[in-house]
């Protein structure tokens, strides 16, 4: 029975969330350590409202990516050890097809619940709720290319020493516009201004990554499976 | 047009060869070129109206900023051709560029961080460039660290390559929002480290320094290319006749 | 001379910058060659091996 590639999408969609679902941690895992990173700098800094405010828009951005990150780890790992990633190459579906379904399982599970949650982290930090859908707009956009440009590095990383760490290494400059425009929207939207200007580049660097990351992330999982 | 001239590039043991002969063609126009740049650049050229002698830095700071990402495109270019074209020695070469090219850029930081002392008061300011640079020198030590990675070396080659090339596509993306970034948060541009309309005398030993530069990074590159080559080929019959000599 | 060398008294950061890349410069090349010669030395070692194996 031959099944078209947008079927087999769905298909590979639907089993990350499953098996994703049944292991339970994997999906609060990242949220708990977002919540926890986020409990930390008033911890270290300060309890004041106003200061708190000030660095909410960095802490919001730098915590989302450090969780983001570490999800990533797992995203190729599994199926490339129990052989399911060998089966995708070979099943004569769009290999890139395929990675794309899971990265998108992935920011299903990692992303989006981080920018949902963000707004309640935002309150902590002293956020009135105005800013609450810009807040909401940049995470969304920027944790899909997050996604997107980490699932490179997770395929570089298959079968490498100490991968954790260097998956990391390799991914946080490169995802360093992302903070940038984000950050800045997320800023401006808690400041109560218009935030288009960099939600503009915030989308722009999505469609990108949409478009290019995705080949990329191909050719390193075809490199890291043979 | 005879294209043996470039298949025999793929060749390593013609590599190794041509890169032994043409190494002293760019290490001594290189080290004359240097004397010269220098000479240039701390006797002859007057005194900087603003910063005095001290903009004299930029004789070696400017060269190795400049050459720290020329180093990275032809490491990312060099490394895509081996990707596409399955080139071992296009993956040699880039592995010869990283080391120098993280040299160059460590350079720029450091008379970079030298240079802003005097003139801006700190050390370190996160000005668009030297945030640039650094950011550069992670994308090398990145590059690198995936390198050391694996054992197999074809798997170090392929994965390196791809970083590289994704690298070399993101750095002008990052250096836009590095740029928009300062422009956002700065106040009125401190620095000025740019090239302001640069007299004659002062503008010239600056390109010979350039020159010099590049000239020196090929004559280490040839040196380092013929280590890689002959790592990676080991086994070759090519390399007992290289050994007896 | 000696006003050459203060540097119109920037000499503590103009003279250390030129120092910093000079140093860069001779460790690279010094690196670039030892990555060579320890090449050769390896390709050497394994086919005194080899031959050691046939004789």
């Amino acid at each position: 029975m031959r099944v078209g590639w947008p079927r087999a999408v769905l298909l590979v969609l639907r089993r990350d969330l499953v098996l994703a679902f049944r292991r339970g941690g994997e999906v609060v895992q990242p949220l708990a350590f977002f919540a926890v990173v986020s409990t930390l700098f008033p911890l270290a800094l300060t309890p004041e409202m106003s200061r708190l405010r000030d660095i909410a828009p960095g802490v919001l951005w730098v915590a989302a990516l450090l969780s983001s990150l570490l999800a990533l780890e797992h995203l190729f790992r599994d199926d490339a050890q129990d052989r399911t990633l060998e089966q995708f190459a070979v099943s004569g579906q769009p290999l890139t097809a395929l990675l794309l379904a899971k990265t998108m399982a992935h920011w299903l599970l990692t992303g989006l619940p981080l920018a949902l949650i963000a707004p309640l982290v935002a309150v902590a930090y002293g956020v009135t709720l105005e800013a609450m859908p810009g807040i909401w707009l940049a995470l969304v956009l920027g944790t899909i290319t997050l996604s997107l440009v980490g699932a490179i590095g997770a395929g570089l990383t298959l079968g490498a020493r100490r991968s954790g760490v260097l998956l990391s290494l390799l991914t946080l400059p490169l995802v360093i516009p992302i903070v940038i425009f984000g950050a800045r929207a997320t800023e401006l939207a808690i400041q109560g201004e218009t935030y288009a200007g960099p939600m503009y580049l915030l989308a722009a660097l999505a469609v990108l990554s949409l478009t290019l990351a995705p080949l990329a992330a191909t050719v390193a999982v075809r490199i890291g499976i043979e | 047009m005879d294209w043996t001239w470039f298949h025999r590039l793929g060749s390593p043991p013609h590599v190794y060869r041509i890169a032994g002969r043409l190494t002293p063609w760019f290490a001594w126009p290189a080290a004359l070129l240097l004397a010269a740049g220098l000479y240039g650049g701390l006797v002859l050229a007057p005194p900087d109206y603003q910063q005095g002698d001290g903009f004299r830095i930029i004789y070696v700071h400017a060269p190795s900023a400049w050459l720290s990402l020329m180093i990275y495109s032809t490491m990312a270019i060099s490394a895509g051709i081996g990707l596409i074209w399955r080139m071992k020695v296009a993956h040699a070469v880039a592995a010869s560029c990283a080391g120098v090219g993280a040299w160059f850029t460590l350079v720029s930081l450091v008379t970079g961080m030298l240079w802003g002392k005097p003139m801006w008061g700190t050390y370190w300011v996160w000005d668009p460039r030297l945030t640039a640079q650094l950011i550069l020198l992670f994308l090398y030590l990145g590059y690198m660290g995936l390198r050391q990675a694996f054992d197999d070396p074809q798997r170090a080659d392929r994965a390196s390559a791809v970083l590289a090339v994704v690298g070399v596509v993101n750095v002008p993306i990052i250096r836009y929002s590095v740029e928009w970034w300062n422009s956002i948060h700065q106040a009125p541009s401190v620095m000025k480290m740019e090239r302001p309309s640069m007299p004659v005398d002062m503008l010239v030993p600056l390109l010979v320094m350039l020159l010099a530069f590049t000239l020196c990074f090929v004559a280490i590159l040839l040196v380092r290319l013929r280590g890689e080559v002959l790592a990676r080929e080991r086994t070759a019959s090519w390399v007992r006749e290289v050994i007896a000599q | 001379m000696r006003e050459f060398l203060a540097m119109g008294g920037y000499a503590a950061f103009v003279w250390p910058a030129y120092a910093v890349t000079a140093l860069a410069f001779l460790l690279s090349i010094w690196q670039a060659r030892r990555a060579h010669r320890l090449a050769l030395e390896a390709a050497r070692r394994r086919l005194a091996m080899e031959e050691g194996e046939q004789s």
